[in-house]
């Protein structure tokens, strides 16, 4: 395996490294745009990086994977002595997703979530533009989807079905 | 349940029982997306038994993690709720307990996110967003049936009566616990009044209110139920994959 020649040059940062890392479900968007990477930290004396992430469910099957993802990321950096850290406060919100990261998931025919309605206010439901002809005639067939954090939606102009990422 | 271990023990493993309870309509609910809405559900119940087992197995000290306290234990030292553990029934039977625990699983893990217990505030915090789906899903069930045809009304609102008694453990009195179960029977009463009347089926009569899942005195559904859940990891202990 030949490495890149910002990684031979050493140049790539451990934050660099830990953000490129893709979702292994969604693989479009990186961690780093769905906002479950939280924390790229390096000890000054001992060079050890800590990464911290959160799951966007807390029964997320991905977690492993994303860990040693990271790993593995790191480690192709030049970082070795690294450690993954998982936390659960704050509860992930799909407000922290990018505004990169929703333009990559419609690109892939994944309609990206609405704001999530703050606390004690009434939600207004706006309607989900089918990702692929951008129609607001669409119709939710299951609100419960291929992961845990989409559901399967329908739309009724082009009858193509699509995943849309759940407010969370 | 009254310290900080009993407490995340119980609501553990009134998740981890739920979860596996829910797994069993994996291949066999009425519809595909329905299968995969239940199976959604079951792992969001599973992740929330992996944190609070975890945090009980810390706040024990006795050296169990999660995978002891939910493999290693016999069904007297259980401590979820009846409800959880009662058989499948028909769907409607499984909708009503999913949403009778969704309307309390959703003030409880909201109340434990403003508790003095920090870890139990963070387990709350992220799992209430997950019941807050779960409530809608069973109350959206329950409609559906209950206004539905003749006979899934009839179904809907036998499931009703027959669950129903199992509720009422869930809300006994509990001073000590870092949130006071009987302080969430508002908020369900609340929650299951309107359901049900837009549903157009009866709230049964409050009676007959058996108990004892919180001491380990259970239903004889729940030792096969762990059976089932424990035989593998029992014949391999400490096997990997």
């Amino acid at each position: 395996m030949s490495a890149s020649p910002a990684i031979e040059a050493g140049t790539v940062s451990a934050r660099e490294a830990a953000a490129s890392v893709v979702d292994p479900e969604i693989r479009v968007i990186t961690i780093d745009e769905l906002g479950i990477l939280r924390a790229v930290e390096e000890d000054s004396t001992t060079g050890r990086i800590t990464v911290t992430i959160t799951p966007t469910y807390t029964g997320c099957p991905a977690m492993d994977v994303i860990r040693a993802d990271i790993r593995r990321a790191l480690a192709v950096a030049g970082h070795l002595d690294a450690e993954v850290r998982t936390v659960y406060s704050p509860p992930w919100s799909t407000d922290w997703i990018s505004e990169g990261g929703r333009a990559k998931l419609a690109a892939a025919g994944i309609a990206p979530p609405a704001a999530v309605p703050a606390a004690g206010v009434v939600p207004l439901t706006l309607a989900v533009r089918c990702p692929q002809c951008g129609s607001p005639e669409t119709e939710q067939v299951s609100r419960f989807g291929s992961t845990a954090c989409k559901a399967l939606w329908r739309c009724r102009s082009c009858s193509e079905p699509f995943d849309h990422l759940k407010a969370l | 349940m009254n310290g900080p271990f009993d407490f995340a023990l119980a609501l553990g493993d009134d998740a981890l029982v739920a979860a596996q309870r829910l797994a069993e309509w994996t291949t066999r609910a009425p519809e595909m997306e329905e299968d995969i809405a239940l199976a959604n559900i079951a792992l969001d119940q599973l992740g929330a038994a992996r944190l609070l087992l975890s945090y009980a197995g810390e706040l024990e000290g006795a050296g169990r993690d999660e995978d002891a306290l939910a493999y290693l234990r016999d069904d007297r030292e259980f401590r979820n709720a009846l409800l959880v553990e009662l058989p499948n029934g028909d769907f409607a039977v499984t909708m009503a307990k999913l949403f009778f625990l969704a309307a309390y699983q959703l003030p409880l893990y909201t109340a434990l996110a403003g508790c003095s217990d920090e870890r139990l505030a963070a387990i709350g915090a992220k799992a209430r967003k997950e019941s807050a789906y779960h409530l809608d899903h069973g109350a959206l069930w329950v409609k559906r049936l209950g206004d539905g045809t003749e006979e899934s009304h009839r179904r809907m609102q036998a499931a009703v009566d027959e669950v129903w008694p199992y509720t009422h453990e869930l809300f006994a009195a509990d001073q000590a616990a870092p949130v006071d179960p009987a302080t969430l029977r508002p908020a369900f009463d609340e929650t299951v009044g309107s359901v049900l009347a837009e549903a157009t089926l009866t709230r049964p009569e409050s009676g007959w209110a058996p108990a004892g899942g919180r001491t380990g005195v259970h239903t004889e559904h729940l030792a096969y139920l762990l059976a089932e859940m424990q035989v593998l990891h029992r014949a391999h202990p400490g096997a990997k994959w």
